[in-house]
């Protein structure tokens, strides 16, 4: 048996972005000891890359805002396939959150009689979203950050899991390895909270770092949890198309909510041209009507810009096919335009998107406050992900809890921008709060040895092949990365799903054989080996579920089922791992609306 | 395809040597990017932080061509690609492997930082009102990123290595965010004489100079905390009014 180091905690938090850190700061708060592990340096993980703010019913800006209305819009964007639970109370807490973070030392932009603004985004019926500029989210994860360190958590840094470890039904503990040493680390511990994230690197154009593989997603399915709505993948309308490596690269939805418009190649607005029947009584019908409710028109209706981002990203894509995109392949996103309207246009618009005008500066060449930008769909957000509990945010299995992106349930078929950041803090604290309570309630489990083996010594194999008797991780992943761009991606079919299924198959065979040089001390090549077998899992997940969804709904868009059906309408789509090792998946009726909550969807249509 | 070719630092603790690799470049291109081509392709094992590619995240500081930056945001057609671009790990901190350094010193600096403690709020719901102007002033130091090349360049910690006894030019910034924070009432100029060492300082501004946030550090936020030290410490006049105002306004 390889050595490994032993650490133990009550909690043991796996993620250390929003929902990560806020779980911690919950659990530690309660009086158990927690341990974060997280697979960069903190203060890295991709709540960092959030722009646009957090969606929280605070009414400072139009206060005809409340819960319900921040309820109605989150099940309306996803198209009611929410948990509707998980809704009621993300949207009843969310101002708690928000409030709580600026005690503990965020500062957000102000009203003009000093409260938290609110600014305007996709799906959301009133100025919603706390902000800072367009960089909320480092605000964010630096304010938990900050907080956190001061309140005894232990943090392990730059350290990946790569599997749980389980005592009959429950977990007690999981295994990983630093990657400084590449020792492995055995870390016992009461409850578990996941907190890993997305699965954009199963993408080949994703706004998402190399750390979102799906680990947590994995680690749950491994352990016997059961997954949920992994056919929804988002897929953000505006990323970055030019230059090609900066592919994929996030625009922020802000630009459309300050004003920005979308153009083809013929300056047409082309958002105008088709809008859904479910946002026709809440979207103008003109430009001069949009225009006035990004100036805080109370009576204007927003532009169809800001409809969900699901639609956005099919018209977009619409247009591109068409023939109607811009050169490299997108279209246009214009902001500059509003010089027309405000004097002084290109300062606000440094001061309202101080990182979109920096990053197309400096990496495109492009001032945005003087031409538009070149933009197209990329890689987002996954909706599904681990099923949990909407109170607790335990997964099927005792003691394992999810919260933030790899938690399924509050967003449905499609998520609202905005939404995440509220998310990981509602069901971060949450989860860490019933994480805490579960550990106060068991005591420590058995760890059973001859798993920690069996995983130590698969982790290692990579590096008993060479060219000859196997085969590059990068190689692997691109392919995969590629296949799931091509045929899982925004708009799909049958017979290619099942073509991706096949060939899922295949790269798991060559998976089987992926061959990493070097040794164990930070080694990108092994880590990236190891975090294939995640990627494979969670591809064949959104794949089978993808298929299992005869219909298009939110993010999820069947060419050969192009409509909504009001059967499916119905369920979830649940896949877990069957006894024979193979993925099952099933359809998981909705649980009744109570009838207020119904009263309030049906009030606010 | 044009090509350019690399020398970066492979090795660890132990040693290490320049490795010359060469490989395509296309329009566009970060050094991030070429690193992450050689990766896949030539050096599987070649160690680097990344992730947001986008200066947002601060893991991938390193010295290109000798020059503190962030591989993602340094453009190869800024870079004279006729003769091979160096790459090289921060040398203010332990090397770990390739381009990666052990920058754990800094996180425990930070811990050194006494937190935020807010003035007790403004109305009975708990909150408080804040003027955007107020705002505004600090925000500049919390749109630091912790890309460390601040910490790097200062000579306090990368010639003579005082790690112990100064936090470097990051964790003042971190400190000034604080320390003008329209809500806190900590006073922490105790610390930053002693355990912060502030004096070290001599205003060189190398730090200001890499900053990828374009931070004005050393006259925006260390200078006034060196002010407000001296006006603690050694302003006599200063100590006769706070004997009659205690509690003298931040």
């Amino acid at each position: 048996m390889p050595e490994y180091q032993t650490f133990e905690h009550d909690v043991l938090v796996i993620g250390a972005g929003g929902a990560g850190l806020r779980a911690a700061i919950e659990a530690s708060a309660a009086g158990v000891s927690v341990g974060v592990v997280c697979k960069s340096l903190l203060g890295k993980a991709h709540t960092v890359m959030a722009e646009g703010g957090v969606a929280a019913a605070l009414a400072n800006v139009d206060e005809r805002d409340n819960w319900k209305v921040h309820f109605a819009d989150t099940m309306r964007g996803g198209q009611y396939l929410n948990n509707w639970r998980m809704a009621e109370l993300h949207a009843k807490e969310a101002p708690d959150r928000v409030r709580e973070l600026e005690a503990w030392g965020a500062l957000f932009d102000r009203t003009k009689d000093g409260r938290i603004l609110q600014r305007n985004f996709g799906g959301h019926k009133y100025p919603r979203l706390a902000h800072v500029g367009d960089r909320t989210g480092l605000e964010m994860i630096r304010t938990l950050q900050d907080h956190g360190v001061h309140r005894g958590i232990d943090v392990h840094m730059e350290c990946t899991v790569i599997t749980l470890l389980k005592d009959g039904d429950r977990v007690v503990g999981a295994f990983g390895y630093d990657r400084e040493r590449g020792r492995f680390r055995l870390f016992k511990a009461k409850a578990v909270v996941l907190a890993t994230g997305g699965i954009g690197r199963a993408y080949k154009i994703t706004s998402n770092s190399w750390e979102y593989t799906g680990d947590g997603q994995a680690l749950a399915y491994h352990a016997g949890a059961e997954l949920m709505d992994m056919e929804f993948v988002q897929f953000h309308p505006t990323g970055m198309v030019w230059p090609p490596s900066v592919q994929g690269i996030l625009v922020t939805e802000g630009v459309r909510g300050e004003g920005g418009v979308l153009q083809n190649k013929e300056g047409k607005r082309f958002m105008f041209d088709d809008i859904p029947e479910l946002y026709k009584n809440q979207t103008a019908d003109n430009p001069e009507e949009g225009w006035r409710y990004c100036q805080g028109d109370k009576e204007a209706r927003r532009p169809p810009e800001l409809l969900t981002r699901d639609h956005v990203a099919r018209c977009i894509v619409r247009e591109i096919k068409a023939g109607r995109g811009s050169a490299h392949g997108g279209v246009f996103l214009d902001i500059s335009w509003i010089k027309e309207k405000i004097p002084k246009a290109a300062e606000h618009i440094k001061k309202k998107l101080p990182s979109m005008y920096h990053q197309f500066k400096q990496l495109a060449d492009i001032d945005i406050t003087q031409e538009p930008m070149e933009v197209g769909p990329t890689t987002h957000y996954i909706m599904g992900g681990v099923r949990v509990d909407g109170d607790t945010q335990m997964s099927t299995v005792p003691g394992l809890f999810a919260a933030g992106e790899v938690a399924a349930g509050l967003h449905g078929a499609n998520r609202l921008g905005g939404n995440s950041l509220s998310d990981l803090l509602v069901f971060g604290q949450r989860a860490g709060k019933f994480a805490a309570q579960f550990a106060k309630e068991h005591g420590a489990g058995q760890i059973n040895v001859a798993q920690l083996e069996q995983a130590a010594q698969h982790a290692l194999e990579p590096f008993g092949r060479n060219e000859t008797n196997g085969e590059g991780p990068y190689q692997i992943q691109h392919a995969l990365q590629e296949m799931m761009q091509d045929l899982v991606g925004i708009v799909r079919k049958e017979d290619e799903m099942l073509r991706a299924l096949e060939g899922l198959q295949k790269l798991r065979k060559r998976g089987g054989q992926v061959a990493v040089p070097g040794n164990r001390e930070y080694n990108p090549g092994w880590h990236t080996a190891l975090d294939l077998d995640n990627l494979l899992t969670v591809s064949e997940a959104i794949a089978r579920a993808a298929v299992e969804r005869k219909e298009s709904r939110g993010a999820h868009f069947r060419e050969d089922y192009p409509n909504k059906d009001a059967a499916a309408g119905k369920f979830n789509i649940v896949v877990r791992k069957g006894t024979d090792g193979s993925m099952q998946v099933r359809r998981q009726p909705l649980s009744e609306m109570p009838a207020e909550l119904k009263q309030v969807v049906e009030d606010m249509k | 395809m044009k090509t350019a070719t690399f020398k970066i630092w492979r090795g660890d603790a132990n040693g290490g040597k320049f490795v010359d690799y060469t490989t395509e470049v296309s329009e566009g291109m970060v050094v991030l990017d070429a690193v992450h081509r050689i990766q896949a392709t030539q050096a599987n094992d070649l160690a680097c932080r990344w992730n947001c590619k986008a200066g947002k995240c601060g893991s991938c500081s390193a010295e290109v061509n000798g020059l503190p930056r962030l591989m993602c945001m340094t453009r190869l057609n800024d870079l004279p690609l006729d003769k091979p671009v160096t790459l090289e790990p921060m040398k203010a901190f332990p090397h770990v492997k390739d381009l990666v350094t052990d920058v754990s010193w800094n996180f425990r600096a930070k811990k050194k930082i006494k937190p935020f403690k807010p003035r007790p709020p403004d109305t009975p719901d708990g909150t408080w009102r804040m003027a955007q102007s107020d705002v505004d002033r600090v925000q500049e130091f919390r749109k630091c990123i912790e890309c460390f090349l601040c910490q790097n360049v200062c000579h306090v910690l990368r010639e003579h290595k005082l790690h112990d006894e100064f936090i470097g030019p990051r964790f003042f910034v971190q400190v000034a965010a604080l320390e003008m924070h329209p809500l806190d009432i900590e006073d922490r100029t105790e610390e930053l004489k002693q355990a912060h060492g502030i004096g070290y300082c001599n205003i060189t501004k190398c730090c200001t100079k890499v900053c990828p946030e374009g931070i004005t550090i050393t006259d925006n936020a260390i200078i006034p905390l060196k002010e407000r030290v001296v006006d603690n410490f050694y302003d006599p006049l200063g100590k006769l009014v706070k004997l009659f105002r205690p509690k003298a306004q931040k």
